[in-house]
């Protein structure tokens, strides 16, 4: 089961672990990404998310769907938050379940790192002095 | 051709729009446009990376374009 999300809502951990339930499954591992305070010692006021969503879905189901077959694992659920979000938010929901212990501490690390390099998904950072986006110049 | 081409994040800021029109040669593939988007928006060359998305997946350089397809420009992505 995949169940992959993007919202401008607040995302839930206990709903996400609900999605993912399987009474068959002995561990489940998240990850939850979370905005931070601060950047290179800059206060952070707020960081401000867009996706170019049609395909952000796409390459999410993508990333689900390998993480399955590379690891053997059955439930992933990924939800992933859009807008303006402040420090202490979470920005992504990673839930994975179902498949030994390694497997789902590997599938997740997986999805979360694959998810930062393949998802059209986009984050600017605002400071009292400006705003940046997030790696885009070398 | 006439292609309509997506823009987002830093992108967007760099065209000034969260979409571009351009007119360009039938038959260019994404290499082509890039050039021609770079010789349109040079800001484009700082940019660490960008890829060309076509209906919805990262394309290849060497893919022909036509006005049928979704086209956006792809900066560096940071989600997660």
């Amino acid at each position: 089961m995949i169940d992959i999300k993007i919202t401008e809502n607040q995302l839930d951990i206990s709903k996400c672990l609900a999605i993912a339930q399987d009474l068959t499954s002995g561990g489940i591992a998240t990850f939850i990404g979370t905005v931070r305070n601060i950047t290179k010692n800059k206060p952070v006021i707020r960081l401000e998310y867009e996706c170019y969503q049609p395909m952000a879905i796409k390459e999410m189901r993508k990333i689900a769907e390998n993480a399955v077959s590379l690891f053997s694992v059955q439930n992933i659920v990924i939800h992933h938050r859009i807008g303006i979000l402040f420090p202490g938010d979470a920005a992504v929901i990673i839930v994975v379940n179902d498949g030994h212990r390694d497997a789902v501490f590997d599938a997740c690390r997986y999805v979360i790192d694959t998810i930062k390099q393949t998802v059209p998904i986009w984050k600017k950072e605002v400071f009292e002095d400006g705003e940046e986006w997030v790696s885009a110049h070398p | 051709m006439k292609l309509k081409i997506l823009a987002f994040g830093i992108t967007k800021d760099i065209f000034g729009a969260s979409e571009k029109i351009v007119e360009v040669n039938d038959d260019l593939n994404v290499k082509q446009l890039k050039n021609f988007l770079e010789g349109e928006f040079p800001e484009l060359k700082k940019l660490k990376s960008y890829f060309i998305g076509v209906d919805e997946e990262y394309a290849e350089d060497e893919q022909i374009l036509s006005s049928i397809n979704k086209i956006a420009i792809i900066p560096p992505v940071s989600g997660g």
